[in-house]
């Protein structure tokens, strides 16, 4: 068994993306409850090649531990039939080993390491978005829809169970660089999302019946600055034409009223508009991918922070959303919800009033687009920390607006148009 | 609506104990923004009913760590950039939040509202006297333009005699 382990260690050591010497394997965990159980994992070690990562040998495992093991791509389906049928609990760890093995070797050396609990810089949100999807093929997929304006390509998360006909929300995170609790509520929800599948009844039903479209991170640009230069940054990093100060607001620059109410002209200014509509290649990536889905697209959510708030329709003007009496009431729900786990307290209500008016957000423009059900997020806190939240309170703050999250997509599912 | 003379606003609010958020106090204000002269800071008037807690052993602790120091103290991004605070550091922290109260007073209008963002930077100034004199660079979040405004501010602080401010 040692053998084996320093075998397959030398051959994912030297093996090449092209090689695929472990297609198709998967790698399951299992955590037997009783003497019985494993006794079946016994059996089917003497069946088949079975190579255990954890522990060592079949002769090591015992009740309530927890057993990692390594199958054949041909015997994979058969060892899976066989736990569901015995009632032992088990997921699969690794889907399939030759994509996480050539996903580990796509990302750059990375020093630290990808937490759901930490900030992550965006060569780990990068990586991140590989892993996740070599790990759940079945329910997550990256595509690429566009380049920012320093080249860094726009990773999107398709998640769902696939199926004809998906009704989809969409939801982005990072449009301002310093708002760091956002793209890290994405990770989150994704991680939620491929964890809790199978497991939890109601997520299992939201990634059956619905696609959710995650960004990451929006303004990568941005947030690199933040990282490397500016913890304050806010805008994009796009050179402005006949001015030394540079970036555009991203979520002032959609046709959404553009540039009419609390925006700027001016480019050495936060909420500068841009020279146009979608001037920006992140906005105009994102803008392209919902108008190329917006047959399928039901919802829009993008998380901001901070001041813990529930957005929507409309900012660009003090007028109010035709369906605002349903919106309002969503909004108060999904609002309880959240505040039922930590007492977090949201205000929610119209932007223009709730916050302040703000021409070109991409909200109003998603519910222009016929999108009804369009909210924005302003996560913790209210001030005493801002934008530098600390860590200890990425967990808190993601559970709880999950919940929010949850109660928004499940109403769209029982809504849908 | 006080024509010719500016906007008063009547406020009921109840302040919560950024280290203990199960000690409340009610408090009931007064806030007259001028028309005329925008550059004059508000009129506040309050009411606390109630008492505040006693933070005499903190404060004492503190002003003693502070006065003992061999080297004056110097610190920079507070908090660091994933919203650290060290326990040394957490009352010149709070001190910079108190001060900046009063900066964000004097320069408020009915269309700002200011948080504080970060402590830049922050240096000890050795006095001959009793109180304990600090010089902050700090930077403001201007939440309706959305800028970050670095502010300058020398505090002084003592014990028994309070907080000063000047910009």
């Amino acid at each position: 068994m040692w053998a084996l382990l320093v075998l397959i260690g030398a051959a994912a050591v030297s093996a090449h993306p092209q090689d695929l010497a472990f297609d198709g394997q998967k790698v399951f965990r299992v955590i037997p409850q009783n003497d019985e159980q494993v006794e079946i994992i016994n059996s089917l070690a003497s069946n088949m090649q079975v190579d255990f990562w954890q522990p060592d040998s079949v002769t090591l495992v015992m009740p309530k531990m927890q057993v990692d093991f390594r199958v054949e791509a041909d015997k994979s389906f058969e060892v899976e039939d066989l736990l569901k049928e015995s009632g032992v609990e088990y997921r699969v760890l690794i889907d399939n080993l030759q994509a996480a093995l050539d996903a580990q070797f796509d990302s750059k050396v990375r020093t630290a390491r990808h937490s759901y609990e930490k900030y992550n810089n965006w060569e780990m949100i990068a990586a991140w978005t590989a892993d996740i999807a070599a790990q759940n093929p079945d329910l997550v997929s990256r595509s690429v829809i566009g380049e920012t304006y320093e080249g860094r390509p726009m990773y999107l998360l398709k998640m769902g169970k696939s199926g004809p006909n998906k009704a989809a929300i969409f939801m982005d995170c990072g449009f301002h660089a310093r708002e760091w609790i956002s793209p890290a509520f994405c990770q989150w929800f994704v991680k939620e999302a491929v964890e809790t599948y199978g497991k939890d009844t109601f997520m299992t039903t939201l990634l059956n019946s619905l696609d959710f479209y995650v960004l990451p991170v929006v303004n990568i640009d941005g947030y690199v600055y933040t990282w490397t230069n500016d913890r304050m940054w806010r805008k994009t990093r796009s050179k402005n034409a006949g001015s030394r100060c540079i970036g555009t607001d991203p979520n002032r620059n959609f046709n959404a009223g553009w540039c009419t109410l609390g925006a700027s002209k001016k480019p050495c200014d936060s909420t500068y508009c841009g020279s146009a509509p979608e001037s920006e290649k992140e906005t105009k990536a994102l803008a392209d991918f919902i108008r190329e889905h917006l047959s399928t697209i039901k919802a829009y959510l993008t998380i901001h922070s901070y001041s813990q708030l529930l957005l929507f329709p409309y900012s660009y003007a003090y007028k109010l959303p035709s369906n605002y009496d349903e919106l309002n009431a969503i909004a108060h729900a999904a609002s309880k919800q959240l505040a039922s786990l930590y007492n977090t307290e949201y205000t929610y209500g119209p932007a223009a009033t709730t916050i302040y008016p703000a021409a070109g957000s991409s909200d109003d423009w998603a519910y222009d687009q016929g999108i009804k059900y369009s909210f924005t997020f302003e996560l913790r806190d209210t001030g005493r920390y801002g934008f530098i939240l600390p860590e200890s309170q990425i967990k808190p703050t993601c559970e709880e607006t999950l919940l929010a999250v949850k109660y928004i997509a499940n109403y769209v599912l029982e809504h849908l148009y | 609506d006080i024509s010719d003379v500016g906007h008063k606003y009547h406020l009921e609010l109840v302040l919560e104990d950024v280290l203990d958020k199960d000690s409340t106090v009610n408090c009931t204000a007064e806030v007259l923004y001028h028309l005329a002269n925008k550059n004059i800071a508000p009129d506040v008037q309050f009411t606390i009913e109630g008492e505040l807690k006693n933070t005499d052993e903190a404060d004492n602790m503190f002003y003693n760590r502070i006065r003992s120091l061999e080297k004056e103290l110097v610190a920079e991004n507070i908090p660091d950039s994933h919203g650290n605070v060290s326990p040394e550091m957490e009352p010149i922290h709070l001190l910079a939040w108190v001060a900046s109260g009063y900066v964000i007073w004097q320069n408020s209008t009915e269309n700002t509202k200011f948080q504080l963002a970060q402590i830049k930077h922050v240096k000890q100034v050795k006095r001959s006297d009793e109180y304990l004199e600090f010089d902050y660079m700090i930077l403001l979040h201007e939440m309706v333009s959305q800028e970050i405004i670095p502010w300058q501010m020398t505090v002084l602080w003592h014990p028994q005699h309070g907080v000063q401010v000047t910009q």
